[in-house]
């Protein structure tokens, strides 16, 4: 009575023993899909070089005006974007770094004034950047905290942190923006290296270590596998606790260091730097090919993702079309990246036994 | 083989929740390249045994030797160090990993690049995953696909592989080929007729006699809690260890 209960022989199941051709197609697959939202960045910038061509007889893409202006206009989503993309792999989401980013343009305008007169300009704003990102590592560590011991969903928790974060930055600025003197700082937010805009150059070193902290270390595997089966994880032997309080910190510095940017980029800093921001930032991480389920996704499609949304949104203010179409052309991207996404995992990610 | 030093050995284990005795007085014995069944209706207690060798549960009392040491487990990590490694039903495995980033999940090896960097050492993992999983018989040439990617057989060839590699001596069982369909069964149970020939002892749950009669030395059954009898395989039959089961 109880020997054949739990017998399911299923019909479709040949064995397989070696399943190496289904699996060299499988991973074929995969590795174009990984790549779509480089292809999409492609077949984009074309669009718009042809129709610059067509409506007016100039050049889209080999402009290096515009170049830079899409590079600089990247710049703090993608840095959003960099930390949402480690929460989103482990199976969470952060929806407190728009306004943490506005704290920390904030905060770091307020101490590179205060610092400036004792310290001299160079040393304030090493400073002031210092306490920014520290400043903003505290609703991070908050965030962290939520979800790792008080088990908050990720949702929820940053949704209560973005209206914390988001009151004590205006309350910090005095309900408008701070402006920054310091010279200095000035200078780093809108000089240029041959031609390449400094915080291009900055944010560009940043996303490349975060690459490497993503696929080249325990932090990047372990984030994986907690986004893909944190029972499995934790049976290995991670400290799931200590790795989630670690990545939202990590989420929060990203914020962080796109706030001090901001604010040299604009001399001032202001509560509301990162507010249309968060959007963009899930956005780029959807679309460069990470599942809002976990376990997926890469800072390098994230970079694609966050230039696709910067080339829609400059690309369509360069030939004049109205902005609001950008709005529908990003939420279209979306939605197109998702399919996407989900038709790739019924070819290719379906278990054939199952 | 009774000369030998059992691998491990229980003596009168017994684990109450409360006033359910879940588990009583039970003693059994595992020795080395040894296939061990446990059988027994739901509810019987065969769970509550391998949680409470495995280091889930502490016993309320009893003894777990391990290779003649008395061992006393308070997390399942404890065992696992000690070579007592339990396959879950659900493999738990990382689906997005390779099959070395299974195998090395939690302990992952890092070299340095340039000198100095240190990274992932992918290439160690995917050579350790190539002879692991070629020990039991399963030869994966794409080291860089993701375990998804694989059949359930495969699949739990890999978390056997990870038990393997990492030098278990005791591997326990819960079900393992409950939800497989028949080919994959068939696969599962050479993979436990390599762990044996191994030297490594397996202790092994299923509800399918068939399998139990074609891998295993011995058989357990367990009946609401307590022994129901202990038959070698090769000196009882379908019926008998069926009465046991229900009883009467
Ligand atoms: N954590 C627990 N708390 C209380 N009772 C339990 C617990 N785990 C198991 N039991 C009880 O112990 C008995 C044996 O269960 P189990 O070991 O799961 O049986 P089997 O695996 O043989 O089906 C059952 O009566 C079950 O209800
Ligand atoms: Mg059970």
């Amino acid at each position: 009575m109880t020997a054949s209960d739990t017998q399911s022989p299923t019909d479709a199941t040949d064995g397989r023993p070696q399943a190496d051709h289904a699996d060299r197609a499988k991973t074929l697959v995969q590795r174009i899909a990984d790549l779509r939202a480089w292809l999409f960045l492609l077949a984009l910038i074309l669009g718009f070089e042809v129709w610059a061509r067509v409506s007016f007889g100039g050049t889209f893409i080999l402009n290096p005006f515009n170049l830079q202006s899409i590079a600089v206009f990247a710049v703090a989503p993608l840095l959003l974007a960099t930390g949402q993309t480690f929460v989103i792999i482990s199976g969470g989401i952060d929806l407190s770094l728009g306004f943490i980013m506005g704290l920390a343009a904030v905060v770091a305008a307020h101490a590179i004034n205060a610092l400036t007169p004792g310290f001299g300009m160079p040393t304030a704003v090493l400073l002031g950047f210092l306490i920014a990102v520290l400043v903003a590592a505290i609703p991070g560590t908050i965030n962290g905290l939520l979800v790792s011991r008080l088990r908050v969903p990720p949702f929820i928790g940053t949704l209560g942190m973005f209206g914390v974060a988001r009151g004590v930055a205006f309350l910090l600025a005095g309900g408008t923006t701070v402006p920054v003197s310091n010279s200095f700082f000035a200078m780093i937010g809108n000089g240029r290296f041959m031609s390449v805009p400094y915080i291009v150059i900055i944010t560009a070193i940043f996303v490349l270590i975060m690459h490497y902290l993503l696929s080249q270390t325990r932090f990047g595997q372990h984030n994986y596998a907690i986004g893909a089966n944190v029972q499995a994880a934790r049976r290995a032997g991670i400290d799931i606790k200590s790795h989630l309080l670690r990545l939202y910190i990590l989420s929060a510095c990203c914020a962080g260091l796109g706030g001090v940017l901001y604010s040299a980029r604009f001399n001032a800093g202001a509560a509301q730097a990162g507010e249309p921001l968060l959007l963009d930032s899930v956005a780029a991480v959807v679309i460069g090919g990470a599942s809002l389920f976990g376990g997926s996704g890469t800072i390098i499609g994230t970079v694609a993702g966050a230039f696709v949304i910067a080339v829609i949104q400059y690309g369509l203010v360069f030939v004049n079309v109205e902005p609001f179409w950008q709005f529908i052309s990003v939420g279209v991207v979306i939605i197109i990246s998702v399919l996407i996404d989900q038709a790739q995992r019924r070819f290719s990610g379906g278990r054939q036994d199952e | 083989m009774s000369s030998v030093t059992p691998l491990l050995e229980v003596s009168s284990l017994s684990k109450h929740f409360g006033a359910v005795r879940a588990l009583h007085d039970v003693s059994m014995k595992v020795h080395p390249g040894e296939v061990v069944a446990l059988a027994g209706d739901n509810g019987a207690g065969k769970t509550t045994l391998i949680k409470a060798i495995s280091g889930v549960f502490r016993p309320t009392s009893g003894e777990v030797k391990l290779k003649g040491e008395p061992v006393s487990f308070t997390t399942p990590q404890e065992a696992r160090d000690k070579g007592i490694e339990t396959i879950y039903q659900d493999l738990a495995l990382a689906d997005n990993l390779t099959i070395g980033g299974n195998i090395f999940l939690g302990r992952e090896p890092m070299r340095r690049a340039f000198g100095f960097l240190p990274v992932l050492d992918r290439k160690k993992m995917a050579d350790a995953a190539r002879t692991t999983m070629a020990m039991l018989d399963f030869h994966v040439s794409r080291t860089e696909a993701p375990v998804s990617n694989f059949s359930g057989g495969q699949r739990q060839a890999v978390a056997i592989g990870r038990a393997v590699y990492w030098d278990a001596q005791v591997l326990i069982m819960d079900e393992p080929t409950a939800a497989l369909g028949v080919p994959e069964q068939r696969k599962v149970i050479s993979l436990i007729k390599q762990l044996k020939t191994q030297g490594r002892g397996v202790i092994f749950i299923s509800h399918n006699l068939q399998d139990i009669f074609a891998v295993s030395d011995r058989i357990i059954v367990l009946r609401r809690g307590v022994m129901a009898g202990e038959r070698k395989i090769s000196e009882t039959t379908h019926d008998e260890v069926v009465k046991l089961m229900v009883g009467g």
